[in-house]
């Protein structure tokens, strides 16, 4: 990440401490003229001081830029609903006007959000047998036909022996990582890693120490001093030590360093975790994921765990690994035994997405997504650097968020895109470290290369607005545009 | 001569003596003898000493090599256990919906192990309304509530369940699962106190510790052991004030572990003494007790307001897939920032919202459905009553129906192994029943047993085929 400016450091803590001064002073006068009457006699208060102040003071003033309702599927247009407030932002209303906007923020990278010629038809025939739940848990009656079917097809594109589907995401991490370790063993995980590996790692009773992100030096550092160090106190060794990296960092956009990363872990026998929620299907020539993408083989890689919310725009996770593991992760893993299977619908979805993208719908369309994503991606971040704002992340990922830094440029820029019918994610403190506010895109192989350009004339716009081109403009920005 | 006089006499000695050669010395006008000497020379010596490096073992990081070797000598533990057979379980795969008949294997078989409660699985409104909701926004929300991924059918739901329960608002959460491990940290932190039933749920345990607070158990389902534990408390506030922190009882409505019911009124009473805010799980209620079906705090009489925290999961009674916690605005309100589950998950899908808003609306529109669940329930547990070896569990409400060994073998593991057969065998006689199974993750100790879960759309003579049958086959198995 490139090292933020002085006058940049200077002004966004200035803003901050703005805000909590006037915060704490508002809060002071509340304090004289009114009673606060939700809490009871003899009762704590139920929120935690300062997160009461955060959102009172802070998220109430902005908060219309977060949470925003949409009428529409998360495709490349979405229709979002209009909302007022007539207290200060303190309360929302739903208007019923609609805007039809660009959609840069959701994570539809291959394009199957919306209702799609090969999978809806064949979505609502799932439907139809199955219903939307089995009311079951994987264990009793929730396992069909076709989670089976799923099952063989993820461990098949991700290259593994087995795998298992969970019927959420998050539910995926934050149950199987407890199954995985517990007492006595040490998970390192990078420091940014999602808060589901993060659930999951509290969860395990494993103790948990961080790497600098991405940095596979570090982690060896970090692994090297574990392994003489042993377990604090008692100095008995690990029992053993699970990496838990990234493929794609969602607020980062970076790609994880894997092929590295590997070498690291391999050479001190520490087992590989490796969450691919962003970048199975978005990443590789084939949307493999970063093994492909970095060429590493996927029989080095111990777990690998995935999404089906992004890609392939349904729900749930999957875990892939050997025989063994998937065994031994369905006896174990409470997603697996207490949860409500994964819905039949859903299942059905990510099928027929997969086989698409495997080009077993008898067409190209998947290849062509593929490389829709990838060539848009690359686009959209090569005009976003022309134009001179800061960018984070790799080629080739579909995630590029950029920096905003100072507080008040979050709801600013939120607000003058979607003023002018573009729809982007903006993530402030505490999401980000206090300093580093950004918008994010994400791109679509649905987005044509008017939306992207319509887009880019717009951020660029708001950008001149909110002062967020940090380096110079390249010459060839405003050319390669009006060509 | 005494002791003393001796130790006089030779300190007056050891003086004389040391004054003797420096009697007469002044120095600056200061008169020098044998004490001053004896003074100075500590003095010296403290200061000596005072200044000396104290001892430290000499600290010697280990050499690169020698990390290098104790890297090299380290040998992990396998990454899972060696696969037993007991962990070689295959479900049963189901061909069709998992409605009161399903297919396995190619044969109809009567299904008593969905908690398809009322009966919705395959109901045609919520198909209906799922295909509409399919068409219109595809599967998936493809984000997070935060960043776009709130679809008007997640307000539409959430606006539905608070006006259902009589809330004044409710958050979605995409998974059933994650709700309780979600919206327990969210308000309970470490310094915190939560007393919780040693019998809830996993989902439950997780929110337990993932909040750090202070747990306290009681026995399960025993209000007495419960105010044994708030008097712990109360007297221990007593002994030391200390601040005043958050303090939670946590219970299940019916107990997904043991199909027992809370006496909930009388846990009201106790909280409201002790001043403890509480947290039910309604997951196998709602839908299923009380007037309109709101769940056991409507059963009991209880205005909603007493409850702090309802939660549920809409895998059940609504035959759908997710959760959702209700409560005050600011309970909600609060989660919307805090709630794991809630922040840093993609939304429910929306077809999922749309078939829950429908069975919300034929819950409010059709009484039936929960007076057949109640007949069916109370049918089958008249005919099972009798079967020689079991012995019935649960509440009499209760749509979950456990049935246990009347002489248990001593283990889990022996009894799971005992019920498993007569599953199996049943499965046989075309009906699919299942036990509970736990997770070696699981903390509740309740005894294992056939789980069965009675709809209201059971036909009563498969319900009386199935503890026909069930004899038959308990008869054999534990006579052999």
């Amino acid at each position: 990440m490139a090292t933020v400016p002085y006058f940049v450091v200077l002004t966004t803590y200035f803003s901050y401490g703005l805000l909590f001064v006037i915060g704490h002073l508002r809060d002071f006068f509340r304090s004289l003229f009114y009673k606060d009457r939700s809490t009871a006699e003899g009762y704590a208060p139920l929120c935690r001081d300062f997160e009461d102040f955060y959102t009172r003071r802070l998220y109430h003033r902005i908060q219309d830029c977060f949470n925003r309702p949409i009428a529409s599927a998360p495709d490349a247009w979405i229709e979002v609903i209009g909302r007022v407030s007539r207290d200060n932002n303190q309360t929302l209303y739903r208007t019923y006007q609609n805007q039809r906007c660009l959609n840069l923020s959701s994570y539809n990278y291959l394009g199957f959000a919306a209702s799609d010629e090969y999978c809806t038809p064949r979505v609502m025939e799932s439907l139809e047998t199955f219903s939307p739940s089995t009311c079951s848990t994987r264990i009793d009656c929730g396992t069909t036909v076709i989670h089976q079917e799923l099952e063989e097809m993820v461990a098949r594109f991700v290259g593994k022996p087995a795998a298992m589907v969970y019927g959420m995401g998050f539910a995926t991490n934050s149950t199987t990582l407890p199954a995985l370790i517990g007492k006595g063993g040490l998970i390192i995980s990078d420091s940014l890693n999602h808060s589901s590996i993060v659930a999951g790692a509290r969860g395990s009773g494993a103790k948990v120490q961080v790497f600098q992100h991405n940095t596979p030096s570090h982690l060896e550092q970090v692994l090297r001093e574990a392994i003489a160090e042993g377990q604090p106190r008692t100095r008995r060794p690990w029992k053993k030590i699970i990496v838990v990296v990234e493929g794609i960092y969602s607020m980062e956009g970076e790609l994880c360093r894997l092929s590295e990363i590997v070498s690291v872990t391999q050479k001190y026998k520490a087992y590989i975790y490796l969450d691919e929620a962003h970048s199975i299907g978005a990443i590789g020539k084939t949307g493999r994921g970063v093994c492909e993408h970095d060429g590493v083989d996927p029989a080095k890689i111990d777990v690998m765990m995935g999404t089906f919310t992004k890609s392939f725009g349904s729900c749930g996770g999957y875990i892939a690994g050997s025989k063994e593991l998937i065994t031994y992760l369905k006896h174990v893993s409470p997603g697996h035994i207490y949860a409500t299977s994964m819905s039949p619908p859903a299942v059905q979805q990510v099928i027929s997405a997969l086989k698409v993208i495997l080009g077993e719908d008898g067409s190209d369309r998947g290849a062509r997504k593929l490389a829709q994503v990838r060539e848009n991606s690359n686009y959209f971040r090569q005009e976003l650097r022309r134009m001179g704002c800061e960018v984070l992340g790799d080629e080739n990922s579909p995630v590029m968020p950029f920096m905003l830094y100072n507080p008040a440029k979050i709801p600013a820029f939120s607000r003058e895109c979607l003023k002018r019918n573009v729809a982007v994610v903006t993530v402030g403190f505490p999401a980000t470290p206090l300093l580093l506010a950004r918008a994010r895109v994400c791109i679509s192989a649905s987005h044509t290369k008017e939306d992207l350009d319509l887009g880019l004339e717009v951020i660029s716009e708001v950008s001149d607005m909110a002062h967020l081109k940090y380096f110079p403009q390249m010459e060839s920005f405003s050319k390669v545009k009006s060509v | 001569m005494t002791m003393g006089g001796m130790v006089q006499n030779l300190t007056e000695s050891l003086a004389t003596m040391l004054d003797a050669p420096l009697a007469d010395a002044v120095v600056f006008g200061f008169h020098i003898d044998g004490h001053f000497l004896l003074e100075t020379l500590l003095v010296v010596a403290i200061a000596f000493l005072l200044l000396q490096k104290s001892y430290q073992p000499q600290k010697r990081p280990l050499t690169e090599q020698e990390v290098d070797q104790l890297c090299e000598e380290w040998v992990p533990e396998p990454l899972h256990p060696p696969i037993t057979k007991e962990m070689e379980y295959n479900p049963p795969v189901l061909e069709s919906a998992a409605g009161p008949r399903t297919v396995v294997n190619g044969k109809s078989v009567i299904n008593l192990s969905s908690t398809n409660y009322l009966g919705l699985i395959g109901n045609s409104k919520i198909k209906e309304a799922c295909n509409a909701a399919l068409e219109k926004y595809g599967v998936g929300s493809c984000g997070p509530r935060g960043f776009y991924g709130t679809i008007d059918v997640h307000l539409d739901l959430e606006a539905k369940i608070a006006q259902f329960l009589g809330t004044p608002d409710t958050i979605l959460y995409s998974y059933g699962l994650a709700t309780a491990s979600s919206a327990i940290p969210a308000f309970c932190k470490r310094g915190d106190l939560i007393i919780a039933d040693e019998g809830v749920s996993w989902g439950i345990q997780n929110g337990l510790l993932l909040s750090r607070s202070t747990i306290k158990y009681f026995k399960h389902n025993d209000i007495s052991s419960l105010e044994k534990r708030l008097e712990e408390v109360f007297q221990e506030d007593q002994r030391k004030r200390k601040a005043l922190n958050r303090r939670f009882i946590v219970v299940e409505a019916i107990y997904q572990n043991s199909g027992l019911m809370a006496p909930l009124d009388e846990i009201v009473r106790l909280k409201e003494k002790y001043r403890f805010r509480i947290f039910v799980d309604e997951s196998n209620s709602i839908g299923i007790f009380g007037k309109n079906g709101r769940g056991l705090f409507e059963h009991l009489n209880i205005p909603v307001e007493k409850i702090d925290i309802i939660i549920a999961a809409m895998g059940n009674a609504l035959a759908s897939v997710g959760g959702f916690c209700s409560g005050s605005s600011k309970v909600v309100d609060h989660q919307r920032l805090s709630g794991a589950g809630y922040c840093f998950s993609a939304s429910l899908p929306p077809f999922l919202a749309s078939a829950s808003i429908a069975a919300v609306e034929i819950i409010q529109q059709d009484r039936e459905r929960q007076k057949m669940l109640q007949e069916n329930v109370a049918f089958l547990r008249r005919n099972l009553s009798e079967i020689p070896g079991l012995t019935l569990g649960s509440d009499p409400l209760s749509p979950l129906v456990y049935l246990y060994l009347a002489k248990s073998s001593g283990s889990f593991a022996g009894d799971n192994a005992i019920l498993q057969k007569i599953v199996d065998q049943m499965l046989e006689k075309s009906v699919l029943l299942t036990l509970k199974k736990r997770s070696v993750l699981d903390k509740c100790k309740l005894p294992t047993g056939i789980r069965i879960a009675v709809s209201a759309s059971h036909e009563k003579s498969d319900l009386l085929a199935v503890s026909l049958s069930l004899k038959e086959v308990v008869q054999s198995i534990l006579s052999s």
